[in-house]
């Protein structure tokens, strides 16, 4: 039974979930397969064969779109959960332990933060040589320091409660007050942030692909999708809209999903 | 063995220049039930924490004999094989001594796995026991904490101090957030447990009538 508080999230999870499922079972979902080339076909308007329509090298666009779904999310929640993980492990250390390996770890956090992100990302993502790997690493590199901050300063809020001294009387190991004790004190903010950045990560790494920083051709992502076809705008919009519009609706459902959760979890 | 569980010697604590507390000097019999009065405020908890290893960033001074070992600045890991199996604690908010998202039961068995090798369900029956000594009902250790009472809270607390038969157990003010009636429940369970385990107590409080009630020795701080 689902308790009421959680009602209003519904909606928003369902939504989330068919994205997932959709990113997941892609290559069983696709009317036609994603790379295969008809260049009698090209730049045909969206019609009841291709609901998209096809792009330059007649590949079906609705595929293309489904298939990019698989990339870009999995892309997206891949690279979240290892800047999430990897930003609060380093965050909740140093609000425990403090001292030298607090101060090294967050001043690094500084020099990271002094660059704005995207800038960043693109000169790592262009050093490391693109793709979309590289683009992922490059936009993790800054993207952990977020969650260090935000656990470090949870962490030392939590580091004061009772139940950690507690932790301490019972002869509970560091690893041990991190592991029962802090993480999973910590967890609900950190969520909430995570879910409220799903939707940037997913811009960012499109926003790199568009910029030919990420996947490369011929992968359908998304980003790169509307970079092969920005040139065509005006004689064929479908070819950049369809995975515009893909962008624009995963991200504002994501989006959504997060601005829910923190509605409901700050109740 | 010693004759005294505990002996302070000129304890001095201080953060950065503020002297918290200082010239401390007082023994612990075994089986004795020490009670530390004085005003809010005095330094009563610190000399607690300061026995217990939970000051920080502070400067603690002077000697600490725990069982005829000096214990004043121990290594973190020579701490931790004491705490929990030879000194114990009971806390003012027992019930805010446990983390809000675990079981009372995930958390005392925690701090048995860090010093024995029980297995579940030797833990639950040692635990049952102490239970049924403590009037606590033993389905507690599958609550959560903020599912607890005051009063049954604070026997979980004692429930969590006592599951390692501790030599030394201390408590820091654990009547001052109860009701009068809980409170003398309370007193009482902790005066069963030197009849039962032959533990020895040091309790920290304000209140006189407790203190005179249950001390064997008061320590008044000024």
């Amino acid at each position: 039974m689902i308790k009421p508080r959680y009602k209003p999230l519904i909606p928003y999870v369902v939504a989330a979930g068919a994205l997932i499922f959709v990113a997941i079972f892609a290559p069983f979902l696709t009317p036609y397969d994603p790379y295969l080339q008809d260049l009698e076909g090209a730049l045909t308007p969206p019609n009841s064969q291709n609901l998209l329509g096809t792009d330059r090298y007649g590949r079906d666009v609705l595929s293309r779109v489904i298939m990019g779904s698989q990339v870009t999310i999995c892309a997206a929640l891949a690279l979240l959960a290892v800047i999430t993980l990897t930003g609060s492990l380093i965050g909740s250390i140093c609000g425990l332990k403090g001292g030298r390996v607090d101060t090294i770890l967050m001043r690094t956090s500084d020099v990271f933060l002094a660059f704005p992100q995207m800038v960043f990302a693109i000169a790592a993502a262009g050093a490391l040589g693109g793709g979309l790997f590289n683009a992922a690493l490059a936009l993790a590199l800054i993207g952990w320091t977020k969650y260090a901050r935000i656990s470090r300063a949870l962490t030392l809020t939590i580091r004061k409660m009772p139940y950690m001294d507690a932790a301490k009387m019972a002869g509970t190991n560091s690893l041990g007050v991190l592991i029962h004790h802090v993480l999973p004190n910590i967890a609900g903010p950190v969520l909430v942030t995570a879910a409220l950045d799903l939707g940037t990560i997913i811009m960012e790494l499109a926003g790199l692909s568009f910029l030919g920083l990420g996947a490369m051709p011929p992968t359908p992502e998304w980003g790169a999708m509307m970079n092969n076809g920005r040139s065509m705008l005006q004689t064929a919009s479908w070819v950049v809209l369809a995975p515009g519009a893909a962008i624009f609706i995963t991200v504002a459902i994501f989006n959504l999903l997060g601005d829910k959760l923190r509605d409901v979890l700050d109740r | 063995m010693t004759e005294n569980i505990l002996a302070v010697k000129n304890l001095r604590v201080s953060y950065g220049e503020t002297e918290i507390v200082r010239d401390i000097n007082f023994s612990v019999g075994r089986g004795e039930i020490f009670v530390i009065v004085g005003k809010s405020g005095g330094g009563k908890s610190t000399i607690l924490k300061s026995v217990a290893g939970l000051l920080s960033g502070t400067k603690v001074s002077g000697q600490i004999f725990f069982d005829g070992r000096d214990i004043t600045n121990l290594r973190a890991d020579e701490r931790r094989k004491i705490a929990g199996a030879e000194i114990a604690m009971i806390f003012q908010n027992a019930g805010a001594s446990f983390c809000p998202i675990r079981t009372i039961g995930a958390q005392i068995f925690e701090s048995v796995t860090a010093h024995k090798d029980w297995t579940h369900e030797e833990f639950l029956r040692r635990a049952k026991a102490i239970a049924k000594n403590i009037n606590l009902d033993e389905n507690v250790l599958d609550e959560y904490p903020f599912k607890l009472s005051g009063g049954m809270a604070q026997r979980a607390g004692i429930l969590a101090a006592m599951i390692l038969e501790p030599k030394l157990i201390l408590a820091d003010e654990p009547t001052s957030a109860l009701d009068a009636v809980t409170q003398f429940s309370v007193v009482k369970e902790l005066m069963n447990l030197r009849k039962n385990y032959g533990v020895s107590i040091v309790m920290v409080t304000h209140n006189l009538n407790v203190a005179k009630y249950m001390a064997d020795e008061i320590y008044t701080l000024h």
